[in-house]
């Protein structure tokens, strides 16, 4: 039994719509949904992987890098927004989230 | 076989793990679980032979990524059961919606695998060497061919780190720091007094 190609794109595919059902299901809390945008992101990354090793073209894992950074930043500020809109309102509920005045 | 079985293995924890993510009561757990579907998902790189991307999940993933998010949802005091409000009403229209794209998604592959699809052709400009290490090949083709963006990528966390610090940073009131360029500024005939006091009384300060 070999596992081939489709195997991992199954496996990302699945990963890819669990992140995506997490964001409907925990619509109030914004940490779940920043968790499954990373959740995302890395089903991305493993297909990414996956199709630059059966190819056999390394440019799929350089660009599974640029996507890491990417996370690795957007995770960051997000968390920081989160922290200073806490801080303020004293919620993180995305319900009231529905103006940007400072 | 032993291939196989690892494959398995490490797939159907990724899944789980991931699915616990999202379903998970307690944000710490979930935070726990989506480092167990990184583990898993370094493991599956491992297999494919990318062990460096593999590593760079593990050190970026579980070690800055979930561990801010754990400082974050301990950090703040938060109501999480009303938080769960509106799962359950939103449960099956998430579910509908969830299954109709994973359909879609398993359609495109059903396809390829009958032959309707074909996978592109690999130009060979960026072949994977033999002899080279998985490691030493990216360092190859990251700092030759994709040096821009590389630079780009730097920039990229630059300016996160700058906006997460300043959007974090606040000036606290009743808060005595030092300030180092008022102590470079200041000059003795400020800081010092001559005073000629009457013989027996004090100086008054």
């Amino acid at each position: 039994m070999t596992i081939g190609i489709e195997h991992y794109v199954t496996v990302s595919s699945i990963l890819f719509v669990l992140g995506v059902l997490g964001i409907f299901l925990n619509r109030k809390n914004v940490i779940i949904i920043l968790m499954a945008i990373e959740l995302i992101l890395l089903a991305v990354n493993i297909n990414m992987v996956a199709f630059s090793s059966f190819l056999g073209d390394l440019t799929g894992q350089v660009f599974a890098m640029f996507v890491l950074t990417v996370a690795a930043g957007e995770a960051a500020v997000g968390l920081a927004i989160l922290v200073i809109y806490f801080r303020d309102r004293g919620t993180i509920a995305v319900e009231d989230v529905n103006q940007m005045k400072g | 076989m032993i291939t196989a079985l690892a494959f398995y293995l490490f797939a159907a924890l990724t899944v789980i793990a991931g699915a616990m993510t999202v379903t998970a009561r307690n944000p710490v757990h979930s935070v726990l679980w989506l480092i167990t579907a990184f583990f898993n998902a370094a493991g599956l790189m491992v297999l494919v032979g990318a062990e460096f991307i593999a590593m760079l999940v593990v050190i970026v993933y579980v070690g800055a990524v979930a561990v801010l998010f754990l400082f974050v949802v301990m950090m703040l005091n938060v109501d999480f059961a009303e938080m769960r409000a509106g799962f359950v009403k939103n449960f099956p229209l998430g579910l509908l919606l969830a299954a109709v794209l994973l359909g879609e998604l398993l359609l495109g592959l059903g396809a390829w695998s009958a032959g309707g699809i074909q996978l592109g052709t690999a130009d060979g400009s960026a072949a994977i060497p033999v002899d080279v290490s998985n490691t030493k090949a990216i360092g190859l083709l990251l700092y030759s061919k994709y040096l821009f963006l590389f630079e780009a990528a730097g920039i990229l966390l630059l300016v996160a780190l700058v906006g997460a610090i300043v959007l974090t940073h606040r000036k606290r009131p009743g808060v005595r720091s030092q300030n180092v360029a008022q102590q470079n500024a200041r000059r003795p005939d400020e800081a010092t007094v001559n005073v000629s006091p009457e013989v027996g009384q004090g100086v008054k300060l």
